[in-house]
């Protein structure tokens, strides 16, 4: 009977995690398609609701009823499988993301290799999804994505040990007490800059969103998806970019600590610090899109393996020995 | 005790069958999505018994980067080619059989192995253990003090594996033109355009 009823609890935390995140990423797609629009000085979407806010869900029920079409030579299976598995993966990484000290679903010790690992699956839905379409311009936007995905990885990896060293937990609530006095990104703003570019890289935006660069490969890997399944996409890809911008809050912004430790600013719970910060970072998302033209796929590769990996190597070995020999590592022994 | 056991067979029987399913499936592609499922179960058991850092490390190693590799090989292939060749009956028999003296052998290796086993005579049993330290801290104080020799070493194989498959991949070809970098930035206007005369009825040479 116990374990019944916290069997029931954890599914009521969990919808009440999820439906949030669901109802942002409807916000968010229709403030990302503002933000882009007033660059441009155009309106953007301002038609259904107030200030066009109900957009998002209008295109929604729009693509529940359009037509699924599977392609005759696809890969049933796999071919549906994709979407689920993009918006899936998108969003069990949510569990461990402290909005706030007790906020949080499932506080685990690794929590930030659990991000990593979660997010270095979501390369699966996108090779899944142009494979199974079994048709050229999927195909290669498919490939092109895992290309560049794994090889940013490697930099955020590396970008994530530099906090590690800081923070000296792998819990990312440790990581955000760790950043009481001073945030990281002060210490460490050449790598909240890497980051901030590789992030752009791993969720396929712009300027690096080769895998639907639309004037060569038509819409990439989604080219043959139609209906609620290339919505499932969407909204994977949207849910994808949140969970970076507040991966980056948590590693650099200091999560849901106010930004002075004094009297009107701590009457703000943490969870609403957590939020603007998020939705900072993801305004500067929307504004790169909008100024910043596409690169090149070859310049893309030199850039991660070139660029960013030493760099990141370089600050890597600085951050350990001005800790080690200041004597200023957080664990010691 | 109970819900872990039952999660236990749960996972280790989805770990078993999909690895099963790897050697069986017809399609090559599908063999490597099994293959991402035993990884996947696999890392779920190592977090079970309590080794999160290394379920996790499993997750990242493996699924993230090593089977990406393959799904991006195995897609290149002929898939069709594959399903024929594989379905002939007398293939499948023969494989079989190979097969299985592999298999044995290994198997029996690892049974001498195992039965052989001694823990360390200093072994902390589970009962009095530290729990206050956690996997990761536990792990990188043995990896970087009583194993850091072996830890290195395995370091430089990777590191030669590493430079090795890059020389061995790396050609210069001679009439590929690639960008340089440099060269575009230090170019001035004085050495790039220059103003002419042209002549009636004469053009211009253009010499490069």
């Amino acid at each position: 009977m116990i374990y019944f009823y916290s069997f029931i609890t954890e599914i009521y935390k969990i919808i009440f995690l999820l439906l949030p995140i669901l109802v942002s990423v409807a916000l968010v797609v229709w403030l990302d398609r503002r933000v882009w629009a007033f660059v441009q000085k155009r309106r953007g979407p301002n038609v259904v609701g107030p200030f066009g806010i109900l957009q998002t869900l209008a295109d929604a029920l729009k693509y529940i009823f359009k037509e699924i079409i599977i392609p005759a030579s696809a890969n049933k299976v796999i071919f549906i499988l994709a979407p689920v598995v993009t918006l899936t993966l998108a969003l069990i990484a949510w569990a461990v993301i402290p909005f706030s000290n007790d906020m949080v679903l499932a506080d685990i010790n690794v929590g930030i290799l659990y991000i990593f690992a979660i997010s270095s699956l979501s390369v699966y839905g996108i090779i899944m999804g142009g494979w199974a379409s079994n048709s050229k311009y999927p195909f290669l936007g498919a490939i092109r994505s895992a290309a560049q995905m794994v090889s940013y990885e490697v930099s955020i990896g590396i970008i994530i040990i530099n906090v590690l060293l800081c923070a000296g937990s792998l819990n990312l609530n440790q990581i955000v007490i760790a950043q009481k006095n001073v945030w990281f990104i002060f210490p460490l703003f050449p790598m909240f800059v890497i980051f901030f570019i590789s992030a752009l890289a791993e969720t396929n935006r712009p300027p690096f969103d080769l895998p639907e660069a639309e004037s060569e490969l038509v819409a990439g890997y989604q080219t043959e998806y139609s209906g609620m399944m290339y919505a499932m996409f969407w909204l994977g890809e949207y849910a994808n970019i949140l969970l970076l911008c507040a991966l980056g809050s948590i590693l650099f912004l200091g999560g849901w600590l106010s930004p002075i430790d004094i009297y009107p600013f701590t009457i703000i719970p943490g969870v609403f610090w957590m939020i603007f910060k998020i939705l900072g970072l993801f305004i500067l998302f929307s504004l790169v899109k909008a100024i910043v033209p596409r690169y090149r796929f070859d310049q893309l590769m030199r850039l991660g393996w070139k660029i960013f990996l030493p760099l990141s190597l370089i600050w890597l070995v600085l951050t350990a020995s001005f800790l080690f020999f200041l004597d200023m590592l957080p664990i010691k022994g | 005790m109970l819900t872990h056991s039952l999660f236990f067979y749960f996972f280790s029987a989805i770990t078993v069958f999909s690895a099963i399913m790897v050697t069986i499936s017809r399609n090559t592609v599908n063999s490597v999505f099994f293959l991402i499922l035993v990884f996947v179960s696999v890392s779920i058991l190592f977090i079970m018994i309590g080794a999160e850092f290394l379920g996790m490390i499993m997750l990242i190693v493996y699924v993230g980067a090593v089977a990406v590799l393959f799904l991006f090989v195995v897609m290149m292939l002929n898939v069709t080619e594959q399903i024929t060749k594989r379905s002939s009956r007398r293939g499948l028999i023969n494989n079989i059989s190979v097969g299985s003296i592999v298999g044995a052998i290994i198997f029996l290796e690892l049974l001498v192995v195992i039965g052989g086993w001694k823990y360390k005579a200093n072994f902390t049993p589970l009962s009095s253990a530290n729990f206050d330290i956690s996997n990761t801290r536990a792990l990188g104080n043995i990896l970087y003090t009583d194993y850091i020799h072996l830890f290195q070493i395995s370091g430089m194989i990777l590191l030669v594996a590493m430079i090795g498959a890059i020389t061995l991949t790396f050609r210069k070809r001679e009439n590929v033109k690639r960008q340089s970098y440099f060269k575009q930035i230090i170019r001035e206007k004085q050495s790039a355009v220059s103003l002419v005369d042209v002549e009636r009825g004469k053009g211009v040479k253009l010499d490069d």
